[in-house]
């Protein structure tokens, strides 16, 4: 097992630098010009000294290695710092700089960081604590009316895009009820019960929309894994030496039907941070989806850069801990 | 079906006449309410799309600017946008678009994962170096990547093909190659299971060339899973194109797109709330149309549930 996951590991860092390449190459070929935003008054051969500062003067391996360096060595140092307290721990000297606002990345990442996990976090847990109990009973009176209910339910959020969810939302709690803000206020500062009711009710539509999405998919799944196992012989074992209902259905089936349900749930969490794009630019929170998209609209080619990469590596890892989830959860399976 | 049922089981069966395995596959996509209602709808969506605009006396594109912003009414029964625009004309047009970058790059995303797969799964030399390429592919991130892409080769397509064509090449390719890999991955899987039948040792046997044992014999018995993840993907290409015409990185504005009609009724969403609704509307009833004939598809094609 130790075996496997150091062997995955080391597998992931080439995946990991051909991604990173790729993406580099990429945003290479791209016609934006991070200078296009500057006034047109400006000197071409005062630009081109602009062009040098912003490190765009080197051949583009070059600057490659640059960014992996920057992005593989000083930024984790400054996160490390930042995290612990300790400032020594922080690597001094240039770190990725974004070309729109001019302050380093990370920290831009660290302060969206958690608008997106608030919401986005939040919709996803609230849509497992959903589905799983809808996917078990679902299942377990299949073809009753809870099940088809419950089944055409999770079809329609599974079909539904968020950006016709989110503003059908909108529609009726923000301009006909009047109940929720439309806009999202990311400077809101939670200090009293009062600000807390505004945060609540500023996070009650995206959290909505996204959780409907996420807790769709996770009951076909929890329902689908749930069918395989009720017909399986160890139910009827379990039934003929007089366990109760409850035990029968809430333990020996659940827990065989949670394995593969758990590695679906590990793979869907990168998706929490790249899917929810959509749901951040409807509802205007200020996450690092908003970002993303700031950044390439202004061709901040390191902000995208390392967006995408640190998107890639998250789901390069949340692969491998859903494959060690299934060995855990499922003693037959052995990665030798 | 009900009433037949037991007679088949007797003897009847027997007696029966040979027909195409078709129809029983029909018979039971039958049986699946919501895939008859599902492939319904989708037909009158791709009736309305493609038919309509012979039918509708109003151009899509034609302005006139007097008769802005009016409600439903009986000359224009979804209301004009802001510039007097007839919606319904609109809509016809925009779901042309959204249909057809959803067959096209469903059609691009399955040849590129049967051909992946396949090679794959046939050819053992080259299986390891395809599949590391399909968990590569699987680990980029899609969404950001189709933005940037789309953000990139906007111009430089719309310079070659015209705005319009080049748009439409670049959604379709870049949503084609970044949704293949699902497919491959199935397909491999299916093809290293058949490879093993006694029914393809014994073609190979008689000395079959590789690609006519393809072709012949091992193609036509991956398709089941091959169609039901077609339809599923015409439905992740509406939403994907619709996503990226939303954030605005799709097609021009002037260019009606289902995305493209939401992203523009969003800013009268408080005056005007059908303009946003409506083509939302048409694309979450196209989507959920069309994952119900896949679901029935699945049901139908799956041989073990078909004797049922």
């Amino acid at each position: 097992m130790f075996n496997y996951t150091l062997r995955r590991l080391l597998l992931a860092i080439p995946t990991l630098l051909f991604i990173a390449l790729a993406i580099f190459l990429l945003l290479e070929l791209s016609p934006g010009d991070p200078m296009a935003d500057m006034p047109l008054t400006i000197p071409p051969e005062v630009r081109e000294q602009m062009r040098l500062a912003l490190g765009l003067g080197e051949a583009w391996y070059i600057r490659f290695f640059k960014w992996l360096y920057l992005f593989s060595v000083v930024e984790p140092s400054h996160v490390l710092a930042n995290m612990t307290g300790l400032d020594w721990l922080a690597i001094e000297g240039q770190r990725i700089i974004s070309f729109q606002t001019r302050s380093p990345v990370g920290d831009i990442i660290a302060q969206r960081l958690p608008q997106t996990l608030w919401v986005v976090g939040l919709s996803y847990i609230f849509g497992i604590m959903v589905a799983v109990p809808i996917g078990i009973y679902s299942a377990y009176r299949q073809y009753s009316w809870f099940d088809q209910a419950g089944t055409f339910i999770s079809m329609v959020g599974f079909s539904l895009p968020t950006f016709f969810t989110g503003p059908l939302l909108m529609l009726i709690f923000s301009i006909w009820l009047g109940w929720f803000p439309i806009i999202y206020d990311t400077t809101l500062v939670v200090d009293s019960w009062y600000d807390f009711g505004l945060q609540l009710r500023q996070m009650a539509m995206p959290v909505f929309v996204l959780t409907l999405y996420n807790a769709a998919q996770i009951t076909r799944f929890m329902r689908a894994s749930m069918l395989d196992n009720l017909t399986q012989d160890y139910v009827r074992t379990a039934r003929s030496k007089g366990m109760t209902e409850r035990i029968v259905v809430l333990v020996h089936v659940l827990r065989n039907s949670m394995i593969p349900v758990i590695t679906v749930i590990a793979l869907g969490i990168p998706t929490i941070f790249t899917g929810a794009i959509i749901t951040e630019q409807i509802f205007r929170v200020n996450g690092l989806g908003a970002l993303l998209i700031t950044a390439i609209y202004a061709s901040d080619i390191p902000m995208v850069l390392t967006l995408s990469v640190v998107f890639a590596i998250l789901i390069v890892l949340f692969n491998l801990i859903a494959d060690l989830l299934y060995a855990v959860f499922d003693p037959r399976i052995r990665y030798e | 079906m009900s009433e037949t049922a037991p007679q088949k089981s007797l003897d009847v069966a027997a007696f029966r006449p040979p027909r195409n395995q078709w129809w029983d596959v029909w018979d039971q996509f039958k049986v699946h309410k919501g895939a008859l209602a599902g492939s319904l709808v989708f037909g009158l969506i791709v009736l309305f799309c493609f038919i309509g605009p012979w039918l509708w006396p109003y151009d899509a594109t034609f302005i006139d600017i007097r008769s802005r912003n009016q409600g439903m009414s009986l000359a224009h029964p979804f209301g004009t946008d802001q510039l007097g625009r007839d919606i319904m004309a609109r809509m016809m047009a925009g779901g042309q678009v959204s249909l057809a970058v959803g067959i096209v790059a469903m059609l691009l995303s399955i040849l590129i994962g049967t051909l992946i797969g396949v090679v794959s799964g046939y050819f053992r030399r080259i299986d390891g170096l395809l599949m590391r390429m399909t968990d590569l592919f699987l680990a980029l991130p899609l969404l950001p990547l189709l933005l940037v892409m789309s953000m990139l080769f906007r111009q430089p397509l719309s310079a070659v093909f015209g705005v319009e064509m080049g748009m439409f090449l670049l959604i379709v390719t870049a949503i084609g190659i970044t949704s293949w890999m699902r497919t491959a991955r199935v397909v491999r899987g299916d093809v290293l299971a058949l490879k093993e039948r006694e029914y393809v040792l014994a073609a190979r046997s008689i000395g079959t060339p590789p690609r006519r044992l393809i072709l012949r014999h091992i193609l036509p018995n991956v398709l089941s899973p091959v169609m039901v993840s077609a339809t599923l993907m015409i439905a992740t290409a509406i939403i994907t194109e619709s996503a990226l015409s939303f954030l605005g990185m799709g097609f021009p504005p002037d260019f009606p797109t289902w995305g493209r009609l939401v992203y523009d009724g969003i800013d009268y969403l408080q005056q005007y709330p059908s303009r946003a609704m409506l083509p939302g509307v048409f694309i979450s009833l196209t989507v959920l149309s069309v994952n119900y004939i896949g679901d029935g598809l699945r049901d139908a094609l799956d041989p073990r549930i078909r004797g049922r």
